[in-house]
Formats: C-alpha cells, structure tokens, sequence
C-alpha cells in the first residue's frame, strides 16, 4: 500500500492510446471467407478459444499459403473487453506475413510489448494483463488445426502463470535455485502472480491447475526429501542423524567390540545417544560378565572409546551407566 | 456534447437545494457542536432540524436512535460487528442469517466474523431474484440465529425484497432483524414504523445528498457496541464529531427523496420503462427481473454476445455512463447467483450492463442514451465471435 493505491486508479486511465485505438477502430475486425482464401490461393484456417461463459472469447481466420506455410491475411472477432479486443487486433497484425511456425512463438508478451505507446510504460494495468492471454492461445489453436495435429502435442510447457508465461519447471527451479520460502518470493523472482492473480491459489479470477501455493508447498517437501535422501548416502559421522549415527555406532560395536567382550563372558547395550556442541555422548550398559567387571570404567571403556574414534569420529563419548 | 449519467445507483448528484442548505456550515456556522459557546451551540437547531427530517423520512419514532456515521458501509459493519461482540461472542446464538447477493460491505463483514467463528448463512434467492419469506423460514433457528441481515433493494438488479414479511418472520422466532436500505431510500417506501426491522442503513449520496455521510436506525433501547470508541457523541453510539454540514444536507436530501417518492413512481418510472422498452428492441436482449418487483429507476439489461465492460467502453466514449458488475477484471469468474437462482443462461453472465436513473434524468437524455446504446450493440456484436454462433 501506498499514496497511489489507496485511492486506485481507473483500469481505463493506464490503457496505452494504441489499446483505445484498436478497441475502438479495431484494424483487423471480421472473417475471412472460404471463396476470399480461396482466391488468394490460400487455406482457410478457423480457430475458436474460450467462451462467452467465462467472459473471453476469440476466433482468429487465417489464410495459409499451403506451399510456404506463410499466413496472408488475418482477421478475426471476438467477445471480450477492450483489453482483449485490442489485443485480439495486435495478434491478427503480428501474425500477419509469417509463417505458421513462426506465428506460434509470438506471446501474449510480445502483443503487449507492441501494445505499449512508449518501450518503458504498460499497455495496459496488470489486473487486464490476462485478457491478452488468449491472443497467444488461439494462435496455437490454428497452428494445430493447421497442421492438422492435436493442440497438446503443441505445448511445449506446462505454463502456471498465463499472464507472464511462467512455467511449472522455471517455478519449481527458481524455488530450489534461491531456497524460496514465499510466494511472494516467486512473483519477485519470475512476475508469475503479479499480473491477475488467479495462479496464486484456487478462488481467484479464474480455475487453474496449477496454484504457486501448491507449488510451494510440493517443491519445499520434494526439497526436504531429497535432502533426506542425501543424508542417506551420508558416510561421515559429522553430518549422519541420529537414526543413521545409532546405526552406524551399533554396527562398529557388533563388529569391533562385542566379540572382545563375548570372549570374556560379557557385553553391553546402547541405552541412548545425546548429542550436544557437536559430541555424541553414547549412553551404555555392560551386560553379563563386564557388569561390576573393574575394567569396565577403565580399560575397557578406553577400548571401546578409541575404537568408536578410530572406525567413526573422534567426537564420541562413551557414557557407561 | 452534454454527458448522460445512467449510473445512480453507484452515487447521485448533490441536489443544489441541498447544497445551498449546507454552504452556511462551512465558513460561517462552523462549530463544533460539542462546545459550550456560541459557535457549538448556534448550529444546533439546523441539526436538530435534520434530525427531524431523517426521522421523519423513515417513520422513526422519537425513542429510536438513527445515529449519524459515514455512510451504510460503516452502518453495516457496525451492526454485524456490534452484533457479533453483543450476542456471538457470548453465545449460545453464533449464527448470521443472511443472502447470497449482499453488498460486499456485508457479505465481507460475514466473511471477516466467519474468520472469528460465527457460522453464516448466505440464504439463495428464489425465481424472482429475491428471497422470500419461505426461504427464511427454511434457514432461521430461533435458538441459535443471532441476526437475519438482508438488503431492502439490491443494487445490481434493483429488486426489491419483502422486507416486512421477513421482518415478520424475524419477530416472530424473537431474531433481531437488519436491512441495508441504502438502494432504497427515495426509491420505494421505507417505513420502520409498519415493518418491524431492528437496524436499518443508508448513504446520504444515493439519494441526492453529499457523500461521506450515512445513518444507521436502531429501534429504541436496542444495545449496540460501538463501532467507534471515544467521545460521547451520538449519545455513546458512536464517537467522533459529527460533520455538521453534511448533516444539514442529508435531512434535507431525506425531506426531499420521501417528497419526490410519486415523482419516483410515476415520472422516473416511465423513463425507466421507456429505456427498457428500448432496449429490448433490440434483438437477444433481456432484463433481470419482473419489472413490478424492482425499484423504478433500475434496469439490468443482458446484450448476448456482448462483454459488460466492452459496452460500457463505448457508452462511456459516447458521453454515457452506466456500469457492469461482470467486469473482467474483476475478482472471480464466478457465474453470478442472481442469474444461476433466475435460471438464466449463465453463458450471460458477463453480458449485463446496468442503467440507474434518477429524478433528474430526462426523456430527452433517455432517447439519446438508447440511441447511443443500440449503435454500441451493433459494432460490439460485429466484432464479437460469439454473437453469429448464438444466432
């Protein structure tokens, strides 16, 4: 919150002159006929995207020169509000004399950009920044039908947020990359949720399915298992659990010394491992012969010392109860 | 060109009258009216003068309180939450009746008590876009229901409720019983001495008056926690000095709204009337509500095939202004539950315009604004993509 958002501004006042423009006198508004694509010796292509019921959609004509896949003209209609028309307009203009392939990697980023009146200024407010979405989107739809091959064969990403084209894999890796703990920390780091805000969590703008909340939350657990799962390789004391140091304690005493002890009638068993300022203090208790034996608070603790330092850290103590 | 505004149920112009009446409290008659000298004291009969015409405006009775704040949305929320710390917090009632269509200054309110643990109903409305007596019935427990909160008329579609029956329902399971009037005054009748509510608020600049300035009746002896703590104005109910000026300007504008009721019924009505016939002239059209249930001045138009806020673009290039509740921008996409409970195509959702009149439209700006509406529903329906298909 500042001096200029507790008043807000009007969505209208930060449309750019050339969004009111083409809102208004819309360049490439209307259909392209069967017999006018036919004329220019060029396939007709008719794609839809969205729907009336949730209040964006757009149809994009285009006619394809079959030998150069080069798109010759462009028009299309839409339902939608300015932001949307307007951008509907840019996108039929910058498809325009490509080729279909070339069509497919214009963004609904590059339709604002070209939107803008001036390079540092928005064309329009972030909350409106989803309505050039579907310029993007139903470009892919005509490449596909063009091409004749399903529109998910077409998608080379899973995007999270429409509005920036952030995708899953770029989230999950910015969230590792800089141990990311919010997601206000991901909006800063990528722009996903800055614009409408319906990527963030479900009862938003609109259903997604992906939320940056979720994402979060998967990628911080996914991080904790993995960095579990690199405690399991552990081979050094220092950085072992407690789990994996009882393991390996019991291990280098059923190895090293309780056959030395057994050979005199006794043994002894690990009752708890504290660990403090960087020391395990391994608690134990003589079983059999070594119970009461007066070597067990000497000698033979001595051994049993030295042997823990020599196989695992010299950062044991061996507390006999 | 001479701009048109079809929007008065978003604010109203300040009547001039009422204006005129509130000059002399800015730079002559300015003070405070908490203070033992002349300049407190000499503005006290104007104010007493608005007292009276509010009173009289809503047929409050000299024991019940209207306590002067800054406009329904403070009303509400102080009901709500006065309510909440009376009744809720102390339980056994923890429950607030209310519907799906509030204002956001109520439904908000709930949402924000739901997060302190009250339990709240949103009530759905019936076939007609209201809720009826029935429903109420379905959903209020006399043992454990605190509060039934519903609105007299609704903004966006302008229908008004049976807010006596519902009342009556109220007092009957022994509820108490608030209404948001702030869309009805100056529009319909409203009577707190033959229906029985317990709370009742408006907004001065709905009806003529300034903005900034509201009231909130409450039937006598009723408690309600202050909202706002500090001095004793408004006899304890609600701290803060009150702004004089724009006191004198609301009772006259209350005066002047329950005067100008027949007006309302008759002149604004048939502008209204003319409108919406106009309107639907044009083909795949519809309006909300039977026309006999809703407040005289409001139409809330549907135009298939067109984006709410795609029209109010060019109305508003054309000197119109009028609003949309389906803005694109707006929070959520939901399908709005007027039209689900109306069982109208939700596919039209983000189709509807509003138009609000007032008594100071003319049948010469209404001709102008259906010219101007039908141009925009031609070139918005050239472009769209949708409107061929649903032919």
């Amino acid at each position: 919150m500042a001096k200029n958002d507790l008043i807000g501004g009007s969505l209208w006042e930060q449309y750019s002159a050339k969004v009111s423009e083409r809102m208004n006198d819309p360049r490439h508004r209307g259909e392209i006929s069967e017999e006018e694509a036919r004329a220019l010796g060029a396939r007709l292509v008719v794609a839809d995207w969205g729907a009336e019921s949730c209040g964006d959609a757009v149809r994009l004509y285009w006619a394809v020169d079959p030998k150069t896949d080069r798109i010759l003209l462009a028009k299309f209609k839409s339902f939608g509000c300015g932001t949307a028309i307007a951008s509907s307009d840019m996108m039929a203009e910058l498809s325009l004399g490509k080729t279909v392939d070339e069509a497919m990697k214009i963004t609904n980023i590059e339709v604002e950009r070209s939107l803008r009146d001036d390079d540092g200024t928005p064309a329009i407010p972030p909350q409106k920044m989803h309505c050039s979405v579907m310029a993007y989107d139903v470009i892919k739809k005509a490449a596909s039908i063009y091409k004749g091959v399903d529109i998910a064969s077409l998608a080379e990403e899973d995007i999270v947020c429409e509005c920036a084209r952030v995708s899953l894999r770029t989230i999950q890796d910015v969230i590792r990359i800089n141990d990311l703990k919010t997601v206000e920390e991901i909006t800063q780091y990528t722009k996903a949720g800055a614009f409408c805000k319906s990527c963030i969590r479900p009862g938003g703008h609109e259903k997604r399915t992906h939320y940056l909340v979720d994402i979060l939350r998967d990628t911080r657990a996914a991080m904790d298992r993995d960095q579990l799962a690199l405690q399991a390789e552990a081979r050094d004391f220092a950085s072992m659990n407690l789990i994996q140091k009882h393991r390996a304690i019991e291990k280098a005493l059923d190895e090293k010394i309780r056959p030395a002890l057994a050979a005199d009638g006794g043994s002894l068993e690990v009752v708890d491992i504290r660990e403090a300022e960087g020391t395990a203090h391994v608690y134990i208790r003589y079983l059999g012969a070594c119970r009461g034996c007066i070597s067990s608070t000497r000698g033979t603790l001595q051994f049993i010392e030295n042997m823990l330092h020599q196989e695992l850290s010299a950062s044991i103590r061996v507390i006999p109860l | 060109m001479e701009r048109i505004y079809l929007d008065n149920n978003a604010t109203t112009i300040v009547d001039p009258r009422v204006k005129e009446a509130m000059d002399p409290f800015f730079c002559r008659q300015y003070g405070n009216p908490n203070s033992l000298h002349g300049f407190g004291t000499e503005v006290h009969p104007a104010m007493r003068l608005a007292m009276d015409r509010l009173y009289a405006g809503i047929g409050a009775a000299d024991d019940d309180d209207i306590v002067i704040n800054s406009c329904a949305c403070e009303g509400n929320n102080h009901v709500l939450l006065g309510v909440y710390f009376d009744l809720i917090r102390q339980g056994p009632r923890n429950e607030i009746v209310t519907t799906q269509v509030e204002h956001p200054c109520v439904r908000n309110a709930c949402a924000f008590l739901e997060s302190l643990g009250a339990k709240v109903t949103y009530m759905p409305v019936n076939g007609d876009g209201i809720v009826d007596a029935g429903t109420l019935r379905r959903h209020i427990h006399p043992d454990r229901t605190a509060l039934v909160s519903v609105m007299w008329a609704n903004n966006e579609t302008g229908l008004v409720f049976p807010v006596r029956e519902l009342a009556e329902v109220c007092r009957e399971n022994g509820v108490l019983m608030h209404s948001d009037a702030v869309q009805a005054i100056g529009k319909v009748p409203v009577d707190v001495a033959s229906v029985p509510v317990d709370f009742l608020t408006f907004s001065a600049h709905k009806f003529h008056g300034p903005k900034g300035i509201g009231g909130l009746f409450i039937r006598r002896g009723l408690k309600l926690t202050p909202l706002l703590h500090g001095g004793e104005q408004m006899g304890g109910r609600r701290a803060g000095t009150v702004n004089v000026a724009f006191l004198v300007g609301m009772g006259l504008a209350m005066e002047m709204a329950a005067d100008n009721l027949a007006y309302e019924d008759s002149t604004v009505r048939r502008l209204r009337d003319r409108l919406e016939d106009a309107i639907l002239a044009i083909p795949d059209t519809l309006v909300v509500g039977r026309r006999e249930l809703r407040t005289p001045n409001t139409i809330l138009a549907s135009f298939r095939g067109i984006e709410g806020e795609a029209m109010i673009w060019d109305l508003n290039a054309a000197g119109v202004a009028a609003s949309t509740g389906s803005a694109c921008a707006s929070e959520s996409l939901e399908a709005n539950p007027v039209f689900v409970a109306m069982g109208i195509d939700d596919e039209l959702s983000h189709t509807s315009i509003r138009f609000s009149l007032s008594r100071f439209t003319t049948a010469e700006e209404i001709d102008r604004a259906a010219a101007v509406i039908r141009r925009s529903a031609e070139r918005l329906r050239a472009i769209s993509s949708t409107y061929d298909s649903v032919r």
